[in-house]
């Protein structure tokens, strides 16, 4: 029996699955449980963050790890709603990363993680639909609303990054390679380009801000 | 490079520290504050009848306008420095100034002024300020610009146009010692244009040099 209403609202389900609306007081159960997952995710955040501003390398380590996915999420959503492939995203999610990582002194540390993470994301998705001349619509709630289910794990190619690369200076590019790719520690790298560990680190900082430049102008 | 290494390099730069937002702002405009007073002292000057104008309500008002412009201007810029901020619930800041200029304008009109309304409209400076202000302005733009580079706006055009704000405050300030015109109708139409147009640079310079 489809008639036209129930075809309707079929479709009307099918959108809630695919952007959940906390606000339905019918599936009031059932959000409930989504949202006090994605709140002890976004609780578990913040506290990675405040241990790696208090100078724990290893949980912004495991932040950005955490936050990837649900970048990644979010960044395809938004490439499909404006009608873009989603191969893009991780375009999009590396350059979320790079501006988290440059901005992060704008964070409150006793504010909650998310919502300064989201804003952030917003920006860049935003602005990487304007580059490619896209009409952009994005929804507010492309990034709040990923959930902890909703996770793809494959790494997708990022070109764009790895082409601003080849630009930078070749001292930072070293670097970066070395750091990045050959997973090597700044002590490592500083003994491989008979650099001292504070040139290293100021070489790998300058490579970083400057990524971020080439890929916001270009 | 894919993710999982870019995000290897971050982790090890985790020990970088930049400084706040405010500090740099505060050091910027302290670095261009030089080069607005320098062409205020070349081209204008306090005025010289400071002493006794001191004593005129409406002069000490001048002050206290621009620096309520300027001060919540410069609170609001570095709220929005932080890309989750909204200008929601901050905005009445920026009323301070247009309050304090409704009430002097109002108390100016009750209290049997020596000139007609037009001529202290139009009073004697109104080129002058128009030109000064946003020459004066223009530095600390450049400052107030370079300091909120450092933070993380949503809205570069806005946070251009409060960079604006605080710069057109500012230059106003040093230039109210200077002006002769002290009726709160001549501040409420020229220095508000002059703010405007420094607000509009603001907002389109802020467009391009604040994303991030």
């Amino acid at each position: 029996m489809f008639t036209a209403a129930s075809v309707a609202r079929c479709r009307l389900d099918h959108e809630f699955v695919i952007y959940p609306a906390p606000r339905n007081k019918l599936k009031e159960r059932p959000n409930c449980l989504v949202r006090a997952r994605v709140r002890g995710r976004e609780d578990e955040w913040t506290g990675l963050m405040r241990s790696a501003m208090a100078g724990d390398d290893a949980a912004y380590h495991r932040l950005l790890k955490a936050i990837t996915p649900v970048l990644r999420a979010a960044a395809r959503r938004g490439l499909a709603r404006a009608g873009q492939p989603p191969d893009q995203a991780e375009d999009i999610v590396q350059e979320i990363l790079l501006a988290v990582h440059l901005k992060r002194h704008t964070w409150d540390s006793e504010a909650p993680f998310a919502p300064w993470l989201f804003a952030i994301g917003r920006n860049k998705l935003i602005d990487a639909l304007r580059r490619r001349g896209k009409r952009v619509f994005v929804n507010i709630d492309d990034f709040a609303e990923t959930l902890p289910g909703e996770v793809p794990q494959e790494t997708a190619s990022a070109a764009e990054v790895a082409a601003q690369l080849g630009t930078l200076p070749q001292r930072q590019r070293d670097v970066l390679q070395s750091v990045a790719v050959e997973a090597a520690s700044i002590k490592d790298t500083a003994a491989k380009f008979s650099m001292s560990e504070g040139a290293v680190r100021v070489a790998l900082h300058r490579g970083l801000a400057a990524l971020t430049a080439k890929l916001r102008d270009h | 490079m894919d993710t999982d290494q870019l995000i290897r390099s971050l982790a090890a730069d985790n020990a970088h520290r930049a400084p706040r937002v405010g500090a740099v702002l505060a050091m910027a405009l302290l670095v261009a504050a030089p080069f607005s007073i320098l062409f205020f002292a070349t081209f204008l000057g306090v005025r010289a009848d400071v002493m006794s104008a001191m004593h005129n309500p409406f002069f000490d008002m001048k002050f206290a306008v621009t620096l309520s412009l300027a001060i919540p201007a410069i609170i609001i810029s570095l709220h929005l420095s932080r890309p989750e901020a909204l200008l929601r619930g901050w905005a009445w800041l920026l009323l301070l100034p247009v309050g304090l200029l409704a009430v002097a304008i109002g108390s100016e009109a009750m209290m049997a002024p020596a000139m007609p309304m037009t001529m202290r409209l139009m009073g004697k400076n109104s080129r002058i300020c128009l030109v000064a202000i946003p020459a004066m302005s223009l530095p600390l733009l450049a400052g107030a610009l370079f300091g909120l580079r450092h933070g993380a706006p949503s809205s570069p055009a806005l946070a251009g146009a409060l960079a604006g704000l605080v710069s057109a405050g500012l230059a106003a300030t040093l230039y109210a010692s200077h002006c002769t015109d002290d009726s709160p109708l001549f501040v409420a139409t020229w220095y508000t244009l002059a703010t405007a147009l420094v607000t509009a640079i603001g907002a389109l310079v802020g467009s391009k040099v604040l994303r991030f």
